[in-house]
C-alpha cells in the first residue's frame, strides 16, 4: 500500500523475531509489589496538583489510595467516572506534560509518582474481568447520534447511556476506536487493547453502532439532525496536510497516519515493507511515532527533520528523548523544499536550513541540505474534511480549520456539540477527547431535559 | 568512636544491647551466633519447671505492617523455652564458658510457690549466668496458669516471688514487668520493696492483629480458632518510653536501675529508651525481623552519636533527657510557638493546611498572593504541632517560639515570667 516498487527494500535487514522484540510495550504493567510501594509515594496532596493538570479531573490520590488499601475495583470506579478511557489514557497520555509533571514529588525529590502506570494497574483488572461499574438510568426516550467512535465519541456515547439515553454511533471504518485503533504507536498499546476497552465501555448497553457509514456522504447531517434529538460530531481531522512540494506523486512518499494505520492493523509486523534511509517531515507525535517504529522496523537510518527549534516541537521533551534513544536522528531548522526522484523513486530530498526566530518566525539561512531518503513520512498534521460538511455553513470556525465551541462543547448549532481533534483548541490528546465528549454528554442531557422537557422514564429531582 | 563497653548491674558487656528474653535466645546455636554477630548480651529463653510447656502447631506470629510492607508491629503467642530444663541449664554453662565477656542472664518463670523457687534459683544459677530475670510480663499462655502477666498484675506477688528469688540467688535479680497494668508505678515499687536490682520493661502487650477478610474470623487462627498475644515492635516504643520514663523521674522508684525493653530497632531508639532512664537496653523484634546483623548498626550508631555529644561512656547518656519530663500541670502556660513555614522547602501538597482546615485551627492559608502555597496565620495558631507532625518534607514547618512582643492570637503580651495550671485562675484547685 505504501511502497509500490518493489525495488525499494521490501524487507527488513532485521530478522522477524527481532522486530517482534522491539514491539513489545513501551511501558510494561506494574507489578503487584511495585504498584503497592509506587501507591505509597503518593503524599495524598489535598487540591492535588495531579487532579487539577489532569484533563479529565481524575480524583488521582484517591484512586491511589485506594490502591494502597487494596481496593482495586473502588479505585478503577475512581478512574472510570471521569475517564472511561482510562484504561488507555494510562498508556498513551503524555503524563510526563499533564498529571506527573504537576506531582508534588517533583519538587521534593525530582521524580514524580507514576501515576499512569498506577492507573492502568487500577484498570487493566476490571476491564479484563469485564466488571461493570456503572449502571443505566431510566431510558429517557431520547436518541443521539454520535458521528466518529473515537475517543471522544464513544466517550460521550458511554455517558449518554449512563444518562439514560439511546445512542446511534456512526463510524466510517471497519474497527471502533478511531485513532485509539488506527493511530498510536503499537508499542504504546498491545494485545488488541483497544478492541477490548470499547468493548467493555459498550457493555453499558444503550448505545448501537453504525459501522463503515460516512457522515457526509453516505448520510447528511441534515438529516441526523432531523431523525435525532441531538448529535454529537468526535470526527477527528480526516485530512492529512500536505506539503507544497514538486512531484509528491512518487513512490517513497508516504503519509505516516496511513503508514501507523497499516502497522496497527497488520497481522504480522515484519511484512510491512521499509526503506533503507527514512525522512520523517513534521515534529509532532505521529513524527516521532513513525519514526520509532521505522527504526524498530529495521530502517538504517531515521531522520527527523523539523522546520523549527526543539522548543517548539509538539512532541513533549520525553518523545523526543525516547526517539533518540531509539536511534533516530532529529535535525532541527530544516524545511523541505525539492525532492530529488530517479526512475519515479525518491531518492532524496533537499531542505533549506534555517534559523533562530528574530520575532517573525524562522528566518533561512539560504544554505541547501540534502538528505538521502527511499521514504518520506509526511507528519505535518491533519485537518478537518469540510467537504463532506458541506451542507451545514452554520457549522463555521472563526480559524477555518476546526469546529467552533462553546465551553459545553456546543456547536453553534443548537443541537449538535462536537469534540476531540476536530474542535478549536482540540488538543490532540486522546484524554481531552474524552473530556470533550463527557462535558459534551453532561451538556446535551441538560439541555434536553430543560428544552425537550419529555422525559417520561425520569424523575424529576 | 566511643567505647561501647556497657556496665548494668557490675554486668559487664562489650555494648549495652542484650538479647531480650525470647526465640532468638532459645538455644547455644541461635545465642552463639548472636554472639559472633557482636551483641554484647543475652536474657536466655525463659525456663520454669520440667516438663517443659509445648507450644501449637500453627502461627506463633503475626505483623502489622506500613504500607510498604515494612514490620511496624509484631504479635506472637509463643510461650516459654520448650526443651527440657537440663537441656537449657547445660547450653548455657557450656556458651558462658566459652563467651566469658558476654553477659548471659537467666529468665525464670515459676510457680507462686517458694519451695520451687528454692530448689530451681541455686541449680540455674549455678550455670554461672550474670544474673536473674524473672519473668512477670509474659501476657498469653503462661498467664493462664497463674504466672508470667498474671503475677506481674498483682504487685504483693511480685514482691513476693522477688524475695523467695532474692532469698535464694547470690547474683542480681532483674524483674521484668508486664505494660497490661494501669499504672507501672505499683510493680515498680513492689520489685523495689522485694529487694530487685533492676527492673526490666516493657514485656509484650495484650493484642490480636486483624480478622481474616475472607473468613471473618481473627486472624492468625489455628485450626480455626486464634488468641491474643502479646504486641511489641516499633509500634509499642512510646509506651515503653513512658512507662520507664515514669518510674526514672518517680521518687520512690528513681534509684531502680533499668533495662530497656519496647521497639528498639536502630541506634536512635536505644538514645530513647537510655536518654529516659535505662541504663541499658534489650532487643527482640527488629533481630526476628530482620536478623542480627543489625546490631552492627546499632553499635556504630550509638557510638557515633556518644562521640557527637562528647561523651566518653554510655552511662554519660542514661537517664540525660529525665529532667525535661514534667506533669502536664507544671507545663509554662505563657510560652507561646507558633509554626512557621519555610516556602522554599514547601512542596505544596497542602497536607498542613488540610489537617489544620478539618481537625484543629484554621490557621494555615491555601493561597499565597493569588497562588498554591501555604502559610500560617499567627492569629488563629495555637502552636499544636499538627502541621509539623503531618509534613512530609522533614524541617519544612518548624515552631518558633515568641519571645517579644503580643501573642497575636490572644492578644496577650509575651512574658518571660512563668505561669502554670497550678497557679491558674481558671484552676478551681489553684494554690497561692
Amino acid at each position: 500500500m505504501v511502497f509500490r516498487s518493489k525495488n525499494t527494500n521490501p524487507t527488513s535487514s532485521m530478522s522477524d523475531e527481532q522486530i517482534a522484540n522491539n514491539f513489545v510495550e513501551m511501558h510494561p504493567p506494574l507489578t503487584p509489589s511495585q504498584a503497592l510501594i509506587e501507591a505509597d509515594r503518593c503524599y495524598f496532596c489535598y487540591d492535588a496538583p495531579c487532579t487539577t493538570a489532569c484533563p479529565t479531573g481524575i480524583d488521582i490520590p484517591k484512586f491511589i489510595q485506594q490502591i494502597r488499601s487494596d481496593n482495586i475495583v473502588g479505585s478503577a470506579r475512581t478512574i472510570l467516572e471521569e475517564n472511561i478511557m482510562g484504561g488507555m489514557c494510562a498508556r498513551v497520555c503524555p503524563t510526563e506534560v499533564l498529571c506527573e509533571q504537576a506531582c508534588v514529588r517533583n519538587s521534593h525529590e525530582e521524580k514524580p509518582v507514576e501515576i499512569g502506570l498506577l492507573q492502568r494497574h487500577a484498570t487493566d483488572p476490571v476491564i479484563g474481568a469485564g466488571l461493570q461499574l456503572f449502571e443505566r438510568s431510566k431510558n429517557s426516550e431520547h436518541r443521539i447520534a454520535v458521528v466518529g467512535a473515537g475517543p471522544a465519541g464513544i466517550s460521550c456515547a458511554h455517558r449518554l447511556a449512563m444518562l439514560g439515553h439511546e445512542v446511534v454511533v456512526f463510524d466510517a471504518n471497519a474497527k471502533l476506536g478511531g485513532l485509539n485503533e488506527y493511530g498510536l504507536a503499537a508499542y504504546k498499546t498491545v494485545d488488541d487493547f483497544a478492541q477490548k476497552e470499547i468493548n467493555y465501555i459498550l457493555d453499558i448497553g444503550g448505545i448501537s453502532i453504525e459501522s463503515g457509514i460516512r457522515v457526509g456522504i453516505d448520510l447528511k447531517l441534515a438529516d441526523l439532525r432531523e431523525k435525532f434529538d441531538a448529535v454529537f460530531l468526535g470526527i477527528g481531522l480526516p485530512q492529512v496536510n500536505d506539503l507544497s512540494l514538486n512531484r509528491l506523486e512518487v513512490d517513497g512518499v508516504v503519509d505516516a497516519v496511513d503508514y501507523i494505520a497499516a502497522l496497527r492493523q497488520t497481522e504480522k509486523i515484519s511484512s510491512l515493507p521499509v526503506g533503507n534511509n527514512v525522512v520523517v517531515i513534521g515534529g509532532g507525535m505521529t513524527a516521532i511515532d513513525i519514526a520509532v517504529q521505522s527504526k524498530m522496523l529495521g530502517a538504517q537510518s531515521v531522520t527527523i527533520a523539523y522546520r523549527r527549534g526543539p522548543d517548539e516541537m509538539a512532541a513533549s521533551g520525553f518523545e523526543q528523548r525516547y526517539a533518540l534513544t531509539n536511534g533516530v536522528a532529529i535535525q532541527h531548522w530544516l524545511t523541505p523544499k525539492s525532492l530529488q526522484v530517479g526512475e519515479g523513486r525518491l531518492i532524496g530530498v533537499y531542505f533549506e536550513r534555517g534559523m533562530a526566530d528574530c520575532g517573525n518566525g524562522p528566518s533561512t539561512s539560504g544554505d541547501s541540505v540534502f538528505l538521502a531518503a527511499d521514504v518520506m513520512f509526511k507528519a505535518i498534521g491533519q485537518t478537518i474534511d469540510w467537504e463532506t460538511l458541506g451542507d451545514i455553513p452554520e457549522l463555521v470556525s472563526h480559524a477555518a480549520t476546526r469546529i467552533d465551541v462553546d465551553e459545553n462543547r456546543r456547536t453553534s448549532l443548537d443541537d449538535v456539540w462536537a469534540g476531540g481533534d476536530c474542535i478549536v483548541d482540540g488538543e490532540n490528546l486522546t484524554v481531552s477527547a474524552v473530556q470533550d465528549g463527557k462535558v459534551a454528554a453532561i451538556n446535551i442531557d441538560r439541555y434536553l431535559r430543560q428544552h425537550k422537557n419529555q422525559f417520561p422514564g425520569a424523575s424529576h429531582d | 568512636m566511643t567505647d561501647l563497653t556497657s556496665d548494668f548491674l557490675g554486668i559487664r558487656s562489650p555494648n549495652p544491647f542484650w538479647l531480650a528474653s525470647a526465640p532468638p535466645t532459645d538455644k547455644a546455636y541461635n545465642v552463639i551466633r548472636a554472639f559472633e554477630a557482636g551483641w554484647g548480651g543475652v536474657v536466655w529463653k525463659t525456663l520454669g519447671e520440667d516438663p517443659h510447656v509445648v507450644n501449637v502447631n500453627g502461627p506463633r506470629y503475626s505483623a502489622m505492617y506500613s504500607n510498604e510492607r515494612r514490620v511496624i508491629g509484631f504479635n506472637n503467642i509463643e510461650l516459654i523455652t520448650d526443651r527440657p530444663l537440663q537441656t537449657n541449664l547445660d547450653e548455657m554453662r557450656q556458651v558462658k564458658k566459652d563467651w566469658p565477656d558476654r553477659a548471659l542472664i537467666a529468665s525464670v518463670m515459676l510457680p507462686l510457690d517458694e519451695e520451687t523457687w528454692k530448689k530451681h534459683i541455686p541449680i540455674i544459677e549455678d550455670t554461672g549466668a550474670d544474673a536473674f530475670e524473672l519473668n512477670f510480663g509474659c501476657p498469653h499462655g503462661m498467664s493462664e496458669r497463674g504466672m508470667g502477666a498474671a503475677v506481674g498484675q498483682v504487685p504483693e506477688y511480685i514482691q513476693m516471688a522477688t524475695e523467695w528469688c532474692k532469698k535464694y540467688a547470690s547474683i542480681p535479680v532483674i524483674v521484668k514487668l508486664t505494660p497490661n497494668i494501669t499504672n507501672i508505678l505499683h510493680p515498680a515499687k513492689a520489685a523495689k520493696d522485694g529487694g530487685a536490682d533492676a527492673v526490666s520493661l516493657i514485656n509484650t502487650i495484650n493484642s490480636i492483629m486483624r480478622v481474616d477478610y475472607d473468613t471473618l474470623t481473627m486472624y492468625p487462627t489455628t485450626d480455626g480458632f486464634g488468641s491474643h498475644g502479646g504486641y511489641c515492635g516499633e509500634a509499642v516504643k512510646p509506651i515503653a518510653l513512658n512507662m520507664i520514663a515514669e518510674i526514672a523521674r518517680n521518687s520512690e522508684t528513681s534509684d531502680l536501675p533499668i533495662s530497656g525493653i519496647g521497639g528498639i530497632t536502630n541506634w536512635k531508639d536505644a538514645v530513647d529508651h537510655m536518654a529516659l532512664g535505662a541504663g541499658n537496653v534489650q532487643v527482640c523484634t527488629a533481630a526476628m525481623v530482620y536478623g542480627f546483623r543489625i546490631i552492627e548498626d546499632l553499635c556504630s550508631g550509638l557510638s557515633d552519636f556518644l562521640d557527637s555529644k562528647k561523651m566518653e561512656t554510655v552511662s554519660e547518656l542514661s537517664r540525660r533527657a529525665v529532667p525535661s519530663i514534667k506533669d502536664w500541670k507544671n507545663l509554662n502556660l505563657n510560652h507561646v510557638d507558633k509554626a512557621v513555614i519555610d516556602e522554599d522547602l514547601c512542596i505544596k501538597c497542602g497536607r498542613c493546611y488540610i489537617a489544620c482546615e478539618d481537625t484543629s485551627h484554621q490557621a494555615i492559608s491555601d493561597m499565597i498572593d493569588g497562588k498554591r502555597g501555604y502559610r500560617v496565620k499567627d492569629e488563629e495558631c495555637v502552636g499544636c504541632n499538627l502541621c509539623v507532625s503531618v509534613c512530609p518534607v522533614e524541617n519544612c514547618i518548624t515552631m518558633e517560639p515568641l519571645t517579644t512582643g503580643v501573642d497575636p492570637r490572644t492578644g496577650r503580651a509575651i512574658t518571660s515570667q512563668k505561669s502554670d495550671w497550678t497557679t491558674h485562675p481558671n484552676n478551681p484547685m489553684r494554690s497561692g
